[in-house]
């Protein structure tokens, strides 16, 4: 047993555990936490496999931003995570089967794959040899998947566009500072000297 | 080269312009906005229409431009054009004109047509995300309205497992056929399929499903389209659809010709199921755009049968069906949105009460559109059901054309009762003049879906050589 | 001419129907009844051409009325003696009708439709008769019995007028059922319909025999006895007649028309048009014989007791009718219609002399309501005595020389149920002396009934309408005498009570008998009946005579001489009484028998099988499953995102599942 085996099975087995702690935790705050967990045992087995780019890509990316993001957004709302567990019990049984039957169904198809590795061997863009992992997927992405790549692009675009739109609130009468206006203010604009006749209260000089 | 992609690129340009155009002018400039996407949209449309003919493949086979894909296109984009022209009006009314919504409408067309064009699963995975993405959030762009919000939450978050499932399934089918591209699939598939193909198809069809909005993935269509504002809910029934239906011809006909006899089977149980499901479940509804949801997903099922018969003539019926589709939907949604009473919206098929006495041509060109989704002889509908049941029958799928028969004479029903609402019950408040482009647009589709049988030989002649275009790849 | 013999009364039947108001009713009558009156002056017209002048047949021929296949259907106008005889006494009775009803009917509202109905009956009436073949003859029958619907009927506010169009409507159905199956016979026999031709082929088929319900029968005896089955529908034979006395619910001009002098005789006339096919079928003819008999003593029976003064004549009718069908049956073609043409001139005459009864009585029909009328309206009193004499037969009257030639005619035949045919009618002669004689002493002589002081405001309050006005005005109920237009026709009708006898005998029935009918009717080689005949002694020809007699004395003893005598006769004879004043117990019998047993089967496919099996099983339950169906739908669409997820992923897992197992290759 090589070591690099030995680590496959430590990664597979604390992803598929932390993934199971993800959707069971009682504490949403712990299932974030299981999900970081998740993600640096999957950056794990891609640096298993050679793939150090994708590894600290999801690294960076989904631990240090994405994870995160969800972090801030569990602690900030008041989620009652139990109220929404609540048909958790009552559903686990009809859902406990179909997702047996369609887990065994997979095993047995996958189970397949292995012993008749009919289509395996193929690879859509094999690494190039003398490379290193970054530049082989700059190569492609820029030449061969540039056209996904714009596409991409797009659902990034769409991503923002839709976020604004749907979070922006453009409201009348909101106050926000103006700090081109204010140093603009003179003192003729600002203010009004008002001279109150004694003993007649404001309501005279006005 | 790139005249190929003509389309994409002036729409791609064009998205940029308006954001540019938007970002820079706030929201005064939104009906210019819209009024540059409509151009844009226009343009691409021109550009799509006079194409080189035949088919090229692009971009290392990631999109491939051929007559059947110029078709659909065309088709998505006379959809998102009647969507913005309708929707211009009505949601300056309603306070909602920013400029994002047309950029918003674009963008999903644009992943429409990658869609469209899509020749392998990458590219489709990210034209279904493009296009689904922009539709999300204008599901959810009233968001002062609540049940707007709730459709797009909904739709978001069922958006996101079947975009899962297709992933899972692209992914099971990179594993066990080594390559992504629809040709390399269909070479893969020489022998006996694999079990784990069939799975992957079932999955990445499941996430098709989905945009399709066929039983058992239909769910959340009458909820979306109930609660998404009216005109986005013209452009969920007409565009998507028709993008949704053509990658699913594309994918099962150019890539998996060689388990067709798997395939076909889930196309004629979601078929039938979606023509039974449509037909029965409208009937219970009274509002009008919930009947709308229903009846797509019945028409959905419809078109499934010239697929279902697995055979060129079947891909032309369907191609016809979503042709005529498009028209009838955008004509009855045209006339849905023009339902306002003193400037409120109303959705209720009892609001239609007597409105062939307070506006007769209105109440006449819906009649026409509602007696043609019926399927009634000389209308343009029959002939759409026509095409599909004459494929089926062909391909000797006797029970299902049977089946379908009988689902579209139940769904006669719910037809037939607003044209009774209309002309029969006592006469309710009237609505308010609806502007010339709605007044146009209902009696443009209602004269098509008339004067269809007079003269049908250009779409039929279209549609049968893209048809056999596209199944030039199967082997004879 | 003969187009505008038949053409003229439907014109006037459109223009009086069609026109509405803007055709005030004055107007109607009078263009209506001017209509006819010229008809009928063409019809004499006709009569002396053809009949007693030497013009031989003619067919004219107006259009094709269709084509198919073999069948091929002229509109066509046959004149011929037999015709013309048709063809005046319609047109005289309805023309005198016309001009009576302009009397009887003056304070009717409806009077354009009540004439237009009228000549619309006399043309479907004259397009039966001058009918050159069967399918038009069927066309005129139908017709008349349109019209007669429509006029019984007339006053559509009664109940009980409904309810007699309907059962007059009804029963007709099943006897134009057997004539329509007799034309599809005699179709498949000749391959023609039209007389001639089948005329024709008869001899042929004299010994053809056609596969019938297992037996090989004779076809001429089938087709004759379906032909027959017609007949006696409209001619209310034995078994068939229980529409006629209920179809006196209609005005009483209408029952002088069409339930005394023309549309209850079209059978006897149609079994004269068809002699040619009946000379072929000895069989038939004894039944024609035998249901006639019947007929005439059944009704003669059942008119001893009857109290309503238009139901006694019309059992009169009926059994007169019965008379004519006997004559028919042994062969006496000439004799039937002889009776036919005279018993239409007394017998419409003693309707509308009841009519004028009925109209002085302020519309009481009950004849023990009546009597001492003599001296209120003595006119009508002449009249209606004048019709007695001839229906009973007195001498040198128009029934002495049709109904007694009947008798001894039955008495010379030969066939089978000849004797027993003869037996009936010299009794039913008797008790037609007798009834006859009773209406005319109730009516006429004694004292007013008790029931006229008492009862007549309850008794005819359901009869009639609009008569308020000069029914209980100043002049209470004091009988008056008819206007001049009803009295009129009654004196035309007498003359030809006592004359037509006398004059035409000679033509119809005597010596010049080949000479009037020439072609029109057809006598097998070995009919010698009018030979026969002249041999019969002396006392049979009297016995008729005797009867009469015999009925009169009895009803002068039992209602002159002995008032009150009746009553205790009928005291004494309760069960006879009875079975005779609810005529047989035949409206009872049906009851049972058709009516009850149809309302059951029709409820039973209305409620059983339509409301139930049909409905239920089909539109109403498909309906009801499919909302089920639709809630079942609705119900899954709970608005909850896990259960649409999780619809799904069922979806998924379930067509993976499929594929695992198999699937279907």
């Amino acid at each position: 047993m090589t070591p690099a085996v030995v680590f496959f099975y430590i990664f597979a087995s604390v992803l598929c555990l932390a993934a199971f702690m993800v959707i069971t935790a009682r504490n949403p705050v712990h299932s974030v936490m299981f999900l970081i967990l998740a993600f640096v045992a999957s950056s794990g087995l891609f640096l298993l496999i050679g793939a150090e780019f994708l590894a600290m890509l999801l690294v960076v990316v989904y631990v240090g931003a994405v994870a995160v993001l969800f972090l801030f957004v569990v602690m900030m709302l008041d989620v009652d995570f139990a109220e929404l567990k609540q048909g958790f019990l009552q559903y686990l049984p009809i859902g406990a089967l179909i997702g047996g039957l369609v887990v065994i169904e997979l095993v047995l198809v996958v189970g397949g794959f292995i012993a008749t590795p009919s289509g395996g061997g193929h690879v859509q863009t094999p690494t190039p040899a003398a490379a290193s992992n970054v530049m082989a997927l700059g190569e492609v992405l820029y030449t061969r998947y540039f056209y996904l790549f714009q596409a991409a692009g797009f659902v990034l675009l769409t991503a923002m566009v839709g976020a604004i739109v749907l979070t922006l609130h453009h409201k009348p009468g909101v106050k926000r500072q103006n700090i081109a206006a204010q140093n603009a203010r003179t003192r003729a604009g600002a203010i009004d000297i008002v001279k109150v006749p004694s003993g007649r209260g404001l309501e005279a000089a006005e | 080269m790139i005249g190929h992609a003509l389309p994409e690129f002036i729409l791609a340009l064009g998205i940029l312009a308006m954001l540019l155009l938007g970002a820079l002018g706030g929201e005064k400039r939104a009906w210019l906005v819209t009024e540059l996407a409509i151009g844009v949209l226009g343009l691409a449309l021109v550009a799509c229409l006079f194409q080189p003919s035949g088919a090229t493949v692009l971009f290392n086979g990631l999109l491939v431009d051929d007559a059947f894909g110029r078709f659909m296109k065309a088709l998505s984009l006379v959809g998102s054009i009647a969507t913005l022209l309708m929707a211009m009006a009505w949601f300056r009314r309603r306070g909602l004109d920013q400029y994002e919504f047309p950029v918003l409408v674009c963008l999903a067309t644009l992943g429409m047509m990658i869609l469209i064009s899509a020749d392998n699963l990458m590219a489709l995975y990210l034209g279904l995300e493009l296009m689904s993405l922009a539709l999300y959030v204008i599901a959810a762009y009233a968001r002062a309205d609540a049940r707007a919000s709730e459709a797009g939450l909904k739709y978001f978050v069922l958006g996101a497992l079947s975009s899962g499932l297709l992933l899972y399934g692209a992914s099971l089918i990179y594993g066990f056929a080594g390559t992504l591209g629809f040709a390399g699939i269909a070479a893969e598939l020489q022998g006996p399929a694999s079990l784990g193909i069939i799975f992957g198809l079932t999955f990445l069809m499941a996430g098709l499903a989905f945009k399709m909005s066929v039983v058992p993935f239909h769910m959340w269509t009458p909820d979306v389209y109930e609660g998404a504002p009216t005109p986005v809910t013209a452009f969920f029934a007409s565009a998507p659809k028709i993008a949704a239906i053509a990658i699913t011809l594309r994918l099962v006909s150019v890539a998996f010709p060689g388990i067709s006899g798997e395939w076909r089977q889930i196309i004629i149980f979601m078929s039938v199921a979606s023509m039974a499901l449509g037909a029965f479940g409208a009937i219970g509804q009274t509002n009008i755009k919930r009947l709308m949801a229903y009846s797509s997903i019945g028409h959905m099922g419809f078109a499934l049968v010239g697929l279902a018969a697995g055979t060129a003539q079947g891909v032309e019926g369907v191609m016809l069906y979503m042709t005529i589709y498009l028209v009838m939907t955008l004509g009855t949604f045209a006339a849905i949105i023009a339902m306002e009473i003193k400037g409120q919206a109303v959705e209720n098929i009892a609001d239609l009460a007597g409105l062939s006495s307070t506006n007769f041509p209105m109440a006449f060109f819906l009649a026409m559109m509602m007696f043609s989704l019926a399927g009634i002889p000389p209308l343009a509908g029959f002939f759409a059901k026509w095409y599909v049941f004459v494929a089926a029958i062909h391909a000797g799928l006797y029970v299902m054309a049977v089946l379908g028969v009988l689902a579209s004479a139940v769904a006669a029903f719910y037809y037939l009762r607003i044209v009774k609402v209309m002309f029969f019950d006592a006469a309710g408040a009237s609505f308010d003049r609806a502007s010339l482009t709605l007044r146009s647009l209902l009696a443009g589709a209602g004269v098509l879906v008339m004067v269809f049988w007079v003269w049908p030989g250009p779409v039929v002649a279209v549609t049968h050589h893209a048809a056999r275009a596209l199944m030039q790849g199967q082997k004879p | 001419m003969i187009d505008a013999i038949v053409f003229l009364p439907l014109l006037g039947a459109l223009v009086a129907g069609l026109s509405g108001s803007s055709l005030s009713a004055r107007n109607a009558e009078v263009l209506t009844t001017g209509l006819l009156m010229l008809a009928a002056l063409l019809s004499w017209v006709a009569f002396f051409q053809y009949g007693l002048g030497g013009a031989p047949l003619d067919v004219h021929v107006i259009a094709n009325w269709m084509t198919a296949g073999k069948l091929s259907v002229d509109w066509a106008l046959r004149v011929d003696t037999m015709t013309v005889v048709m063809l005046v006494v319609v047109t005289t009775v309805s023309s005198l009708v016309h001009l009576y009803s302009i009397g009887y009917m003056a304070d009717d509202p409806s009077r354009p439709r009540f004439f237009a109905y009228l000549s619309l009956f006399t043309f479907a009436m004259l397009m039966l008769v001058t009918a050159d073949n069967l399918v038009q003859l069927f066309f005129g029958w139908e017709g008349v019995g349109l019209a007669s619907y429509l006029l019984i009927g007339f006053w559509y506010e009664k109940p009980s007028a409904n309810a007699a169009a309907i059962k007059a409507f009804v029963v007709n159905r099943v006897g134009d059922f057997g004539f329509a199956l007799g034309i599809f016979l005699v179709f498949a026999l000749t391959g023609s319909v039209s007389f001639d031709t089948i005329f024709a082929a008869a001899p042929g088929l004299a010994h053809k025999t056609i596969h019938v319900f297992g037996l090989d029968a004779n076809a001429m005896t089938v087709a004759c006895l379906l032909l027959f089955m017609g007949a006696m529908g409209k001619s209310a034979q034995f078994l068939l007649h229980t529409w006629l006395p209920d179809a006196m619910e209609g005005p009483t001009p209408v029952s002088a028309l069409i339930h005394a002098a023309t549309m209850v005789t079209a059978g006897v006339f149609m079994v004269a048009r068809l002699s040619p096919l009946f000379e072929f079928s000895p069989v038939a003819l004894s039944v024609v014989t035998i249901v006639g008999g019947m007929t005439a003593f059944f009704a003669a029976t059942v008119g001893l007791v009857q109290n309503d003064i238009k139901r006694v004549i019309a059992y009169s009718t009926c059994s007169q009718l019965g008379y004519m069908f006997v004559a028919m049956g042994v062969g006496g073609y000439s004799l039937g219609m002889f009776h036919l043409f005279t018993h239409a001139f007394f017998k419409a005459l003693l309707f509308l002399g009841a009519g004028s009864v009925i109209h002085a009585m302020h519309h009481e029909q009950d004849m023990r309501n009546m009597g001492g009328l003599r001296k209120d309206i003595p006119f009508t009193f002449w009249m209606m005595t004048i019709g007695t004499l001839a229906l009973t037969g007195f001498p040198f009257t128009a029934g002495y020389y049709s109904k007694d030639a009947i008798i001894e005619a039955a008495y010379a035949s030969h066939r089978f149920g000849a004797v027993f045919a003869w037996a009936m009618v010299v009794i039913a002669a008797g008790l037609t002396s007798f009834y006859s004689w009773r209406l005319v002493f109730m009516t006429f002589f004694g004292t007013r009934g008790a029931l006229a002081v008492a009862g007549h405001h309850d008794d005819h309050a359901h009869d009639d309408r609009a008569h308020d006005d000069h029914g209980h005005g100043d002049h209470g109920h004091v009988p008056h005498e008819s206007p001049l237009t009803m009295l009129v026709p009654l004196a035309v009708l007498a003359l030809g009570a006592l004359f037509a006898g006398l004059l035409f005998r000679n033509s119809f029935i005597g010596e010049g008998f080949a000479g009037f009918w020439k072609h029109a009717l057809f006598l097998a080689p070995g009919n010698h009946l009018l030979h026969n005949m002249e041999e019969v002694p002396t006392y049979i020809s009297l016995l008729p005579t005797l009867m009469m007699v015999v009925g009169f004395v009895v009803a002068w003893l039992m209602y002159i001489r002995w008032p009150g005598s009746a009553a205790r006769l009928a005291g004494a004879n309760p069960l006879l009484y009875k079975f005779l004043l609810n005529k047989w117990y035949f409206d009872e019998l049906y009851d049972f028998l058709f009516v009850r047993p149809a309302f059951w089967i029709g409820r039973l496919f209305w409620k059983g099988g339509d409301g139930a099996v049909i409905d239920g099983l089909g539109p109403d339950g498909i309906a009801s499953r499919t909302l089920d169906v639709t809630a079942q739908v609705v119900r899954l669409q709970s608005g909850y995102v896990y259960h649409y997820a999780f619809a799904m992923m069922l979806g998924v897992a379930a067509f993976i599942s499929w594929y695992l197992a198999g699937g279907v290759h």
